[in-house]
């Protein structure tokens, strides 16, 4: 089976300035893989690049096996981007916003899918009020809705825990570990390590735009990984 | 391409800030410029078509900055960049839903520009719409063009009329050249080959633009 996710050499410079330097990954099929570091490691560049949202400088990255510069949409497909912004219309309600992206995506029985994740997610009550009359928690419960709706292949989450209350967390944390269950993979970027270690197998850290270090992990590696976190933000800070 | 245009308009129609925007601006233009000249002078009847497309222009490129910004609230862009639709066709259709904004604000406007240069009503909506329609569409494929390449800039309400309005120069010239024939009375034979420039320049930025979205809102 092809693996969810394969960068290899990935290079990608804005201006003269590396973000990522000839960085080499694979995220297996249903595999949770927690993306670690320092600001300005990398991580959102990596994350951008694996959605098809930044080009790479050098490199190629694969979904499923198909490359992202020659397939775009099929690639596009297969994945979802899950970050601090919602992409979410705020002058349209839930439902009006799920169902616009369920177009896109040309998803079978829209309506249906849109009712069912509406009810999942807890949304019932503020379905038919502007997102922009929402929450954070809210929005974000949305936006976790907007991603689940295509149910893709691989999951790309860029600090999604930002800003939530713990009973938000709490809910973002189970749909995702449900969604992992289905067999998603998932590529997360948090700096809330005891729930992106509690939700993933394995790290990859990330520092100065290149692969520092890989490897399975375990919610008992909190301090470990914590602390080499510090040194490196440290090195990056000297 | 349906889907993202009906999002837009459905938004448009619940919250009306471009169109209240245009119409605002429009009917400004045309109240300052017709205060403008002596209502006896016969240039007054001469600078009309201009006065018309004056009003056009500027609410038109506001109107132009307001839909793509937004697609900024929220990153909402990102979330149509990610969806797995031809780049393309979101160009095309944020470049319908902007020409539909402005031929609404050109049903309210015209009447107003016909009431205050004292014109006859429906032979002067009967003789511009075409060249009207045809210079919106125009405007709107360059316009929606240059708003998204003006959207990852600073000034970016400064930089879209520096764009756009250079580019624009010729189908600007069409419409006024066109509309003032046809309001001096001449048939439309006479004003074909302005007309035929305009139709040229709809359809190359039309593909221009289909083709080029995909490298403007890339990063």
């Amino acid at each position: 089976m092809a693996a969810a996710l394969e960068v290899e050499r990935l290079t990608k410079r804005f201006g003269r300035t590396p973000a990522l330097d000839d960085v080499s990954a694979t995220i297996a099929a249903g595999e949770a893989v927690l993306l670690l570091g320092p600001n300005g490691a990398g991580k959102t560049t990596l994350l951008r690049c694996a959605a098809t949202l930044l080009k790479p400088s050098r490199g190629t990255v694969r979904i499923a096996g198909l490359d992202a510069a020659t397939h775009g949409a099929d690639v596009r497909r297969r994945l979802a981007v899950l970050g601090h912004e919602s992409f979410l219309y705020p002058d349209l309600t839930p439902t009006e916003n799920l169902a616009f992206y369920a177009r896109l995506y040309r998803i079978a029985a829209p309506a249906a899918r849109v009712e069912t994740l509406i009810e999942r997610l807890g949304l019932r009550g503020w379905a038919q009020r502007p997102v922009r009359t929402l929450s954070r928690g809210l929005v974000q419960r949305c936006a976790l809705a907007r991603v689940l709706l295509h149910e893709p292949d691989l999951l790309l989450l860029d600090e999604p825990f930002t800003g939530l209350d713990a009973e938000a967390r709490a809910l973002l944390s189970t749909v995702l570990r449900e969604a992992h269950g289905r067999g998603t993979a998932m590529l997360m970027s948090t700096h809330d390590l005891a729930l992106g270690l509690d939700l993933c197998d394995r790290a990859m850290i990330l520092a100065g735009g290149r692969l520092a270090w890989q490897g399975p992990v375990a919610p008992a590696d909190a301090s470990r990984l914590d602390s080499d976190l510090r040194r490196l933000s440290g090195r990056a800070a000297a | 391409m349906l889907a993202i245009l009906w999002k837009d308009l459905r938004i448009e129609l619940r919250t009306k800030e471009t169109l209240a925007a245009l119409l605002l601006l429009g009917l400004l233009t045309l109240v300052v410029l017709s205060f403008a000249f002596d209502p006896t002078s016969a240039l007054r009847e001469a600078a009309a078509p201009g006065v018309l497309w004056m009003a056009v222009i500027f609410a038109g490129t506001l109107g132009m900055n307001r839909s793509l910004l937004r697609e900024r609230e929220a990153d909402c862009l990102q979330g149509l960049l990610l969806a797995p639709v031809d780049r393309g066709s979101i160009y095309l259709a944020k470049t319908a839903g902007n020409f539909l904004v402005m031929v609404a604000a050109q049903l309210v406007l015209v009447p107003i520009f016909v009431f205050f240069f004292n014109l006859p009503l429906w032979l002067t909506a009967v003789r511009l719409t075409p060249v009207v329609l045809l210079g919106l569409l125009g405007f709107a494929a360059v316009g929606t063009m240059f708003a998204a390449v003006s959207l990852r800039t600073r000034a970016r309400e400064v930089m879209l009329p520096l764009l756009m309005l250079p580019l624009a120069a010729p189908l600007i010239i069409a419409g006024i050249q066109a509309s003032t024939a046809l309001m001096a009375g001449q048939p439309f034979a006479d004003v074909a080959h302005w007309l035929n420039l305009l139709v040229a320049f709809d359809a190359v930025f039309l593909v221009v633009g289909w083709m080029a979205f995909e490298y403007v809102v890339e990063e």
